[in-house]
């Protein structure tokens, strides 16, 4: 039997990937990276920022995602997202300059602890991509 | 009866307009199918989100503690709309349609004695609204500036509508906005976006097997999904009404080229005539000089 599944990952623009020969997609949710692989059970889930990676027969795909949802059903893992970009094609200037903003938002005092987790998050996940 | 050089007058300027209807059909043509595309594309993300939301909405079963923005307040009193339009005229009935559609919502409001509240997106409605509507508009949003429709757009307006929400402004929100399916055929639509309307829905109810695991629970991922969703539809509503535009004026400029046409053929008979009139005239003068001589 074939351990393959469907992926689409949408934005509001456009789809932006789909495909349907990858064996194994691992995504940031808020309470931890979960793998997904066929037939795992219906999930609904939300993103925190993080890596979306992409494993399908011939290659390995890397996605920055900031938000999202995931829908997990009948084999197809629906990615829904306003901010994604391919790890390969990334954006130096826009990678520092999101760190920066995510920065100056943390030292605001108004934010809540919630809001203050995902920021540093955010900077974290930011700066392993600049690292790299 | 307009001389001969008032007729070779009219006729170039109406010559001229039609070069100008013509070159905006052309643009319009252009960019319709652009917009059309974008449609096309921004359509499988709110569907999804569409599915998602329902798939939730189903699983909750506290329906009292369930988030306001899917259930509404309970109240119906205050009514706030969001009517999207464009910047720009000269697109046939395609602004005047959304008008019409969204007068007769607010007259039916007035008359129930509901408190009426209009957000205006777009500054050909809100010139439209602003005579006879004034006292209700709050604020009118435009993206002249921005060339292309983006989500930072829609999100923008998505986030005055919850903030309005939250701040316990109005029970029950509907947007109002023309639906593209073809060329010629633009329709417009009222759609309510708070409480969530989903009546239509309930016939593919059957299908309850797909019970779904949540991380975190239903209530949290709704809390936060619905606010997306308003956004999400006020771009989806954002892309329709470009599509609707661009096609409404391609239609309209058609027509004005047509009918341009037309004027130009009947003027030109007329200024034939006259001219021809004219020479027989003085051919007859001449003849008639010569006879009596």
């Amino acid at each position: 039997m074939s351990n393959l599944f469907n992926i689409d990952i949408v934005n509001p623009e456009q789809s932006f990937l789909s495909k349907d020969n990858v064996f194994e997609v691992v995504i940031p949710a808020v309470e931890g990276e979960i793998g997904i692989l066929r037939d795992h059970i219906p999930i609904i889930s939300f993103l925190k920022p993080g890596i979306i990676r992409v494993f399908s027969e011939s290659e390995e795909q890397s996605f920055y995602v900031e938000d999202g949802i995931v829908e997990f059903k009948d084999n197809t893992l629906s990615v829904l997202t306003s901010s994604i970009f391919d790890l390969k094609d990334a954006d130096k200037n826009f990678v520092s300059e999101s760190i920066s903003s995510a920065e100056a938002e943390l030292s605001k005092d108004n934010i809540d602890d919630q809001k203050r987790f995902l920021l540093n998050h955010k900077v974290e996940v930011l700066k392993s991509i600049s690292i790299n | 009866m307009p001389s001969l050089d008032d007729l070779r007058k009219r006729i170039t300027s109406v010559k001229s307009t039609q070069k100008i209807t013509k070159a905006m059909k052309m643009v319009a043509a252009a960019k319709l199918r652009k917009a059309q595309e974008n449609a096309e594309k921004g359509r499988p993300y709110s569907e999804k989100m569409n599915n998602v939301i329902l798939n939730l909405s189903k699983s909750i079963t506290d329906k009292e503690n369930a988030p306001k923005l899917l259930v509404g307040t309970g109240e119906e009193k205050v009514h706030l709309c969001i009517v999207l339009t464009a910047d720009r005229g000269l697109c046939g009935g395609f602004n005047t349609n959304i008008i019409k559609k969204a007068k007769s919502y607010f007259e039916k409001i007035i008359s129930e004695n509901k408190t009426l509240k209009i957000i205006t997106v777009g500054s050909k409605g809100y010139d439209q609204l602003k005579r006879q509507y004034k006292s209700y508009i709050l604020e009118n949003i435009s993206f002249k500036e921005s060339k292309n429709i983006n989500y930072f757009d829609a999100d923008k307006v998505g986030k005055i509508i919850i903030e309005k929400f939250e701040k316990n402004e109005f029970d029950v929100c509907a947007i109002f906005y023309n639906k593209f399916k073809n060329v010629i055929t633009q329709i417009p639509q009222e759609q309510q976006i708070v409480p969530l309307n989903e009546d239509k829905n309930d016939k593919d109810d059957s299908g309850n097997d797909n019970d779904y695991e949540f991380e975190p629970d239903e209530d949290e991922i709704l809390s936060n999904l619905l606010p997306k969703n308003i956004s999400t539809q006020i771009f989806k509503a954002m892309l329709e009404n470009s599509a609707s535009e661009q096609g409404s004026r391609m239609t309209a400029m058609d027509n004005a080229t047509r009918n341009a046409g037309e004027l130009v053929d009947r003027l030109t008979i007329e200024y034939n005539r006259s001219r021809q009139a004219a020479i027989t005239k003085e051919l007859i003068e001449i003849i008639s000089g010569a006879e009596s001589l």
